[in-house]
């Protein structure tokens, strides 16, 4: 039997977070997105020690402030996109200021600065990654998935799929379904 | 981050595409190692070298003596070492069933040899800058397909 499992990936990491620096004894707060305040500082040892614990889950700590901010407001879309309820009501930027305490032109520059993209098509991109996930799925319909991730009409998000991967999506779902089926048949 | 460099690799027959290809990468913004190979085996054999740094993009021609395209393709996703390195198939065919094929045996992104010098820096530069997004984020790989 094969059953399809859905990740919340905040509730997720922050169960993962919390076990881990339990088990290691150290007092500390999680701070919205990504963020970690532990009330006493460590030393180079124990943050080694951190670092290599959670490390094993693919949790990296980020020394550079930058990059750091780049992560969180990656995290934040992410919660967005995935259908963070408030988050459906404000537009990206409203979202990602009030929620980083940044202003949007700041964060809009850093992010195109260090990530070869922008935030607007980041944005797209994790839309479309949510929108393969459940066309691979296959219980909703694209009519759903197009409501489901906001977008204005179905047309809408087949013409931003084909431009996004040059493919449309039923050529998309043929290609990942033989995909599957052939290596089912090599195994 | 925008200062890293990239590593591309490139196995095609064809000297002047691979010159073309070259200067292409070379006036694009983001800065890459270019690493070029004249047919599949040369790649693979490089490929399979204890200690090198792996190529985050693989673009291979289909057409090659000694060894093809879809051959490199296939032993690239069944080696553990290379399976989720990012193939780029860059080919001029643009047969509808080669290209479904080459998604299904494994290959991230299909290119058909663009006509003009423009035209080919804008996809490279496309692909190099989608596969960035894939390297960073979390995005799921086994979802990633680009046809250009």
């Amino acid at each position: 039997m094969i059953i399809n499992v859905k990740f919340n990936f905040n509730a997720l990491c922050k169960k993962i977070l919390c076990q881990q620096l339990d088990a290691m004894g150290l007092a500390y707060t999680l701070r919205g997105i990504g963020e970690i305040e532990l009330k006493t500082t460590p030393d180079k040892q124990q943050l080694l020690s951190i670092a290599e614990n959670l490390s094993d889950f693919g949790i990296e700590i980020i020394s550079d402030q930058q990059t750091a901010l780049v992560q969180r407001i990656k995290d934040a879309i992410t919660l967005l996109v995935n259908g963070d309820e408030d988050a459906q009501k404000y537009n990206v930027s409203t979202y990602l200021s009030e929620k980083l305490d940044y202003s949007y032109a700041y964060l809009s520059n850093l992010f195109s600065e260090v990530t070869h993209t922008s935030i607007e098509n980041f944005v797209i991109l994790k839309k479309i990654d949510v929108a393969k996930a459940l066309i691979i799925n296959k219980d909703l319909t694209l009519t759903e998935i197009a409501y489901k991730l906001n977008y204005s009409s179905v047309a809408h998000l087949s013409a931003q799929f084909k431009k996004t991967t040059g493919l449309t999506p039923s050529t998309f779902q043929k290609i990942i379904q033989k995909r599957k089926e052939r290596i089912l048949a090599q195994q | 981050m925008a200062l890293h460099t990239l590593n591309i690799a490139l196995a095609d027959d064809d000297e002047d595409d691979r010159l073309l290809f070259k200067d292409a990468i070379e006036e694009i913004k983001i800065k890459t190692k270019l690493s070029l190979f004249t047919n599949g085996k040369e790649l693979m054999d490089y490929l399979m070298l204890p200690n090198i740094i792996l190529p985050e993009v693989i673009f291979l021609d289909l057409n090659m003596p000694v060894k093809n395209g879809m051959e490199c393709l296939k032993e690239i996703r069944n080696n553990s070492k290379l399976r989720d390195l990012s193939v780029a198939i860059y080919s001029t065919s643009s047969s509808e069933k080669d290209i479904e094929e080459t998604f299904i045996s494994g290959a991230n992104i299909y290119i058909n040899k663009p006509n003009s010098f423009g035209d080919l820096k804008s996809a490279i530069e496309k692909v190099l800058q989608l596969n960035w997004q894939y390297q960073t984020s979390a995005l799921n790989r086994d979802n990633f397909l680009l046809r250009i």
